[in-house]
């Protein structure tokens, strides 16, 4: 019997919205049972209260439009759980009327993936697309890698997202509006590149899905939680991809006190008390800034 | 956070993480202490009974890491050996070597042996199927100790700073040597883990671990499948969080109980020498000795 397989129902819709899931199969190899029906069973198992869910093929295809059909198809009947956010590719004709469609069948999110489009930093129609997601309250979800670099398929040429290509979404240039962006995928050091990058203003509208960071003994969960705060830090389940269990066990093995991770050489933090399951951003806390950012506009 | 209360496992008993690393005051990394320190605050709040462990030289700060030279990796063991002796069960030592310093490395073994270590570490300064390793494995028959053996998933071309194995290296080598048991590394510590569960099936002197910070969904069920919940065993390398989340995971292999804890300790108890976590597994059931399980 597969992980994930054998969840039952019996979660609650007021568990934390998972910010990185997918439906469908993976390319470079085998995933068990990737469908949403089982999905919806993992995220109650699991203690989500539902899931921003992409599909999983349509990263890899050139034209995402019938990958976004499959996806609002497949979630339909568990709309209330699974909540669908489309590719919107930018450099494709069209793209606007693709946000648009997303923005009527209510997405919260529209997910990008400019490693595998060779979109690299600042190129005019990511930040076109940026602009529009800002207006429209939607999020930008950027998975960063699928894989670690060192087990990939040997035509899996796609890189990383360069941390330069989500300072470009998320950094304001003149009267053009940024938009709220969710970094998945990334570790420590990209997530830091990217927050230590941005004014105060930028960094509010910047959220890092935890789920690639390492815990104990590097601790560096711990050091992200100690220095940008439980509320950039974002719940995930990265079904079908990853054990679903990686966001509770990272929390879980917080340690009580900072100076329990702090270096010698590190500056003195503000002590602050350990963080809650709580206390950590998810699909609704983002959402809820992805309006807050499109009511300022208006 | 780091309360037991919240670290609910629906598995109970001996735990013992056959995959651990500390860090010595001769490294380059001013937060050494703190980091051993984080590793065993992180294993009690899991429960972890036992971190078998070892230390590759100065982590690079005098010499590679992988390619330690006899200096750095005799004081690496030396601290090793102190800092287990100086916490009782809750840390054992394997004694890491150098192949390419054949003397070298037969004498770590001998005086580790004799100060308590219950295997011996290889990391990556040699391929495994390289001769030179033949010295080696002699001695961990010698000693009934099992080795531990760094391993590259599929390895397609040379990485940087090391000569990585692969399953098909240690194959060679186990063919040679099927009286020691082979302790195959971090199953998700990076590379293809699906090449490796072919590459060595057919060798059962080929035991793995599953640490590493890969948690691909679909790696332990395929593992269970191709070569047995009696040749798996947990552990958690350098990260305990990727760690815990597979202990988490392990109830919804179908694996049974017994499956599960033999990949928690019971296979540890079967292949380091008689009576090393006797006393670790008393104080969870009361008694010593390995739990019923499938066949080897």
């Amino acid at each position: 019997m597969t992980i994930g397989e054998t969840g039952t129902p019996g979660g609650t819709t007021a568990g934390p919205i998972d910010g990185t899931a997918w439906i469908g199969g993976y390319p470079y190899r085998e995933l068990p049972h990737p469908d949403p029906e089982v999905l919806v069973r993992v995220l109650a198992r699991e203690g989500f209260g539902g899931a921003w869910v992409g599909h999983l093929p349509g990263a890899f295809h050139r034209d995402p439009a019938p990958s976004n059909r499959h996806l609002y198809e497949a979630v339909a009947p568990f709309r209330a759980v699974l909540h669908p956010t489309p590719i919107v590719r930018p450099d494709w004709p069209h793209w606007e009327r693709t946000l648009q469609e997303a923005v009527d069948r209510g997405a919260p999110a529209i997910r990008i993936y400019p490693g595998l489009w060779g979109l690299g930093p600042r190129h005019p129609a990511l930040t076109e697309l940026a602009e529009g997601c800002a207006r429209a309250g939607v999020v930008v979800h950027v998975t960063m890698r699928f894989e670690d670099l060192r087990q990939r398929h040997p035509i899996d040429g796609g890189s990383d997202v360069l941390a330069a290509t989500v300072r470009g979404l998320v950094r304001r240039e003149g009267a053009s509006p940024r938009p709220v962006v969710l970094v998945a995928g990334a570790g420590r050091e990209v997530i830091e590149e990217i927050h230590w990058g941005l004014t105060p203003e930028e960094q509010g509208r910047a959220f890092y899905d935890f789920h690639w960071v390492w815990g104990p003994p590097e601790d560096h969960f711990a050091h992200l939680v100690r220095t940008l705060g439980p509320e950039r830090l974002a719940l995930s389940s990265w079904w079908p991809l990853r054990l679903t269990q990686q966001s509770r066990a990272l929390i879980d093995l917080l340690p009580a006190a900072a100076a329990e991770t702090a270096a010698e050489t590190a500056v003195e933090m503000p002590e602050r008390a350990p963080p809650t399951f709580a206390d950590f951003a998810d699909g609704r806390r983002m959402v809820a800034r992805a309006a807050a950012v499109a009511q300022s506009l208006t | 956070m780091t309360n037991p209360a919240t670290l609910l496992m629906a598995d109970q008993g001996p735990l013992i993480d056959v995959h651990a690393h500390f860090h010595t005051p001769w490294t380059n990394r001013s937060d050494w202490a703190r980091y051993n320190a984080s590793r065993l605050r992180a294993g009690d709040a899991m429960g972890v009974d036992v971190h078998v462990a070892s230390v590759l030289g100065s982590w690079g700060y005098h010499s590679p890491t992988y390619f330690a030279s006899p200096e750095d990796q005799t004081q690496a063991n030396r601290w090793m050996l102190e800092f287990a002796a100086s916490q009782g069960d809750r840390v054992r030592a394997w004694v890491a070597v150098n192949p390419n310093f054949t003397a070298h490395a037969e004498a770590e073994i001998t005086a580790g042996m004799a100060q308590g270590a219950i295997g011996i570490k290889l990391a990556a300064g040699r391929r495994a199927d390289d001769p030179l390793l033949d010295a080696i494995a002699e001695q961990a028959a010698a000693h009934g100790v099992p080795i531990l053996q760094h391993i590259w998933q599929d390895r397609r071309r040379d990485w940087p700073n090391q000569d990585a194995s692969n399953g098909l290296d240690l194959a060679r080598l186990a063919a040679r040597h099927p009286t020691v048991t082979f302790l195959l590394a971090h199953l998700g510590g990076g590379g293809d883990w699906a090449h490796t569960l072919p590459a060595v099936a057919d060798f059962p002197n080929i035991v793995m671990d599953l640490s590493g910070s890969g948690i691909d969904r679909g790696m332990i069920d395929e593992a269970l499948r191709v070569v047995g919940a009696s040749r798996l065993l947990w552990a958690a390398d350098l990260t305990l969080c990727t760690g815990l989340t597979k202990l988490r995971a392990l109830p919804y292999t179908g694996a049974s109980a017994s499956e599960r804890a033999a990949m928690r300790y019971g296979n540890a108890v079967r292949i380091f020498p008689p009576g090393t976590f006797d006393r670790v597994v008393a104080r969870h059931t009361g008694m010593a000795g390995t739990p019923r399980m499938g066949a080897a």
